[in-house]
């Protein structure tokens, strides 16, 4: 095959990695950006929105596409209710201390595990994408419904974006994140801004769980990568910067694909791993973040 | 760091008691619980390293699979494709887990909070990655086999061959005992406030003139230190090397039976391997959810028993409690 053809398809196939990646990235970029904690469940809440995608549209008779929007409406929901939940109950209870958010939420991460394992089992099943269109290149045939993962999530992004900094949501959001007490201060509810936020990051996960599942299956061990990889991600768009993680995204989700194709995978995952701890160690504002105040 | 040490009478009668009650139980216990004891023993001198960083120093580390696997590595390759003996082979295990750790230590100490956790997470994926990498040598997740000819340490008449029961327990309580001392020197050492008092408040410790990037680089050594040495006499002891020990699960369990047992009391290690050991060992009879106990464990102590098992004696009732 020639260089041309083989460059475009694996663009194409690198852009949707780098899409669900941002979408799930960036819930946990902001989780950590406003409430300071680091969610090492976030993967889980990814994998729990893919099975959630498999229990709706299987429920679902007629056309795929009436599952897969119930699916794209419900998963993001229970998702984002599991995290309201958690959060009450023993986030909140930590007091977002760092060090203990993190054992609490190592072990969320087993229980959904575990829970995915007992109810859903150990086999990857497939989801029906919603249409079958292929969609003619100068040299091949696209899956349309790939075309459709990029679009939509770079309206979620825009969707996000816009609520961050044009509604007042956004504003209460930013102004918790720039200063806890002075926001609480001038009557900013900072509880219920966290609880909103915690739901918030583990849907934006959730929904690109659903976008992706149609492409890959979904299994119950599927949040290890994207939990990985969103860290990566994070920390090269420098922790809380909603910009460099779109660029960081992209970044990851190009060379990874690249990357994967002249080395092993193993290897390309332990020299990105191993980066990236150097970029944390020797940069830890990220390559597009500020110095922290 | 030595010399300054004081260890009143009771503490030292406390240890050297719970060491006797150890080596009794070597003939009291039936067969299938002293086995599960001397894996119990080992894994508590991978969950006292931990305690030395995490307890003492207040560093959380969410990467000590990899100073355990180095240890097991070390020691496991050495006897599988050099043929090398079984006593040097575990001070090579011990070596390169001291080298790894003065390496991940010069590099991730330049961290702190948050970033300390992660970039120590990603290490140790680093390094499961490379027990993969390498399955030529390691044969990844399947692991290596280390025959009794391979274990067994030849002297001028008589051969001691590890797969010995009794051998094996009395090795591990050797171990065992041998750390345990060495961290309740340590902690009442000098050396052992400065890290506690860097654990309490750091700032004030730099101000103070202490080195404490020093102080903590010493502390992540010992630490894994003691770690590989675990590491190396599970491999040995028990002859299975892999995969899975380097993997992040390992790197979560230290930090379970440490919660549990209680962070920073010198027997707290023992008392949460053992108690979570068991805990795992009778319900899984009942249930295959051995993840959803981990994860709920982990919770319910974070949440309600911060301080383990060790550590709420010493608050409620034994105040001298090291």
């Amino acid at each position: 095959m020639a260089f041309g053809p083989y460059l475009l398809l694996a663009t194409l196939e690198g852009l949707v990695t780098a899409a669900v990646l941002a979408l799930t990235a960036l819930g946990l970029s902001l989780v950590f950006g406003v409430m300071r904690v680091v969610n090492v469940a976030h993967g889980e809440f990814f994998m729990l929105g893919a099975v959630l995608a498999w229990g709706v549209s299987t429920a679902f008779a007629g056309h795929p596409s009436i599952g897969f929007a119930a699916a794209l409406l419900v998963a993001p929901l229970v998702v984002g209710g599991v995290a309201l939940l958690s959060e009450r109950l023993v986030l909140r209870r930590l007091g977002y201390e760092p060090e203990a958010t993190i054992v609490a939420t190592i072990g969320l991460l087993y229980i959904v595990q575990q829970l995915a394992l007992s109810f859903y089992g150990a086999d990857a099943r497939p989801v029906q994408a919603p249409f079958n269109i292929r969609i003619q290149l100068p040299w091949f045939g696209y899956s349309g419904y790939k075309l459709f993962v990029i679009v939509a999530a770079i309206m979620l992004m825009i969707a996000t974006w816009f609520v961050l900094t044009r509604t007042k949501a956004g504003l209460v959001m930013r102004a918790t994140q720039y200063d806890r007490e002075t926001a609480q201060a001038f009557g900013i509810p900072v509880d219920r801004v966290y609880a909103g936020v915690f739901a918030l990051g583990a849907m934006l996960a959730a929904i690109a769980a659903v976008l992706i599942v149609p492409i890959q299956q979904a299994h119950y061990l599927m949040g290890r990568d994207p939990l990985l990889l969103s860290f990566i991600v994070v920390i090269i768009g420098g922790l809380g910067s909603l910009r460099g993680t779109v660029i960081a995204a992209l970044l990851i989700g190009l060379s990874d694909g690249i990357i994967s194709v002249f080395f092993s995978p193993t290897l390309a995952k332990m020299l990105a791993t191993a980066l990236v701890a150097m970029v944390l160690v020797f940069r830890p504002q990220g390559l597009f973040g500020t110095v922290a105040r | 760091m030595s010399g300054g040490a004081r260890i009143d009478g009771r503490t030292l009668a406390l240890h050297l008691g719970v060491i006797a009650l150890l080596l009794a139980a070597n003939w009291l216990l039936p067969e299938y619980h002293r086995g599960v004891f001397a894996r119990v023993l080992v894994l508590a001198v991978f969950a006292m390293g931990y305690n030395l960083l995490f307890g003492y120093t207040g560093l959380l580390s969410l990467g000590h699979a990899m100073f355990f696997a180095a240890g097991l590595y070390g020691a496991g390759l050495p006897v599988y494709h050099l043929g090398w003996g079984v006593p040097l082979s575990f001070v090579a295990g011990i070596a390169a887990g001291g080298v790894l750790a003065l390496a991940i230590g010069l590099l991730a100490l330049r961290t702190t909070g948050v970033a300390f956790m992660i970039v120590t997470m990603m290490f140790a994926q680093v390094g499961y990655l490379t027990t993969l990498y390498f399955t030529t040598w390691t044969r990844g997740e399947e692991g290596l086999v280390l025959t009794p000819q391979m274990r067994s340490i030849a002297f001028t008449d008589t051969t001691l061959t590890l797969t010995d029961p009794s051998l094996r327990y009395l090795i591990a309580l050797a171990l065992f005992s041998v750390v345990l001392f060495l961290t309740l020197r340590l902690v009442r050492s000098p050396f052992g406030r400065t890290l506690v008092a860097i654990r309490e408040n750091e700032e004030r410790m730099r101000m103070l003139g202490y080195d404490v990037f020093r102080a903590k680089l010493t502390a992540v050594v010992l630490s894994g230190l003691f770690c590989a040495s675990a590491g190396a006499a599970y491999g040995l002891l028990f002859g299975y090397v892999g995969s899975g020990f380097a993997s992040i699960q390992y790197s979560i369990l230290p930090l379970l039976w440490v919660l549990a047992g209680g962070a920073a009391t010198t027997l707290g290690p023992l008392v949460g391997t053992l108690f979570m050991f068991y805990v795992i060992d009778y319900t899984s009879g009942i249930t295959t959810a051995y993840l959803m106990l981990v994860g709920v464990a982990l919770i319910l102590l974070i949440l309600f028993f911060p301080r383990g098992i060790l550590g709420t004696v010493r608050e409620r009732w034994l105040k001298w409690l090291p």
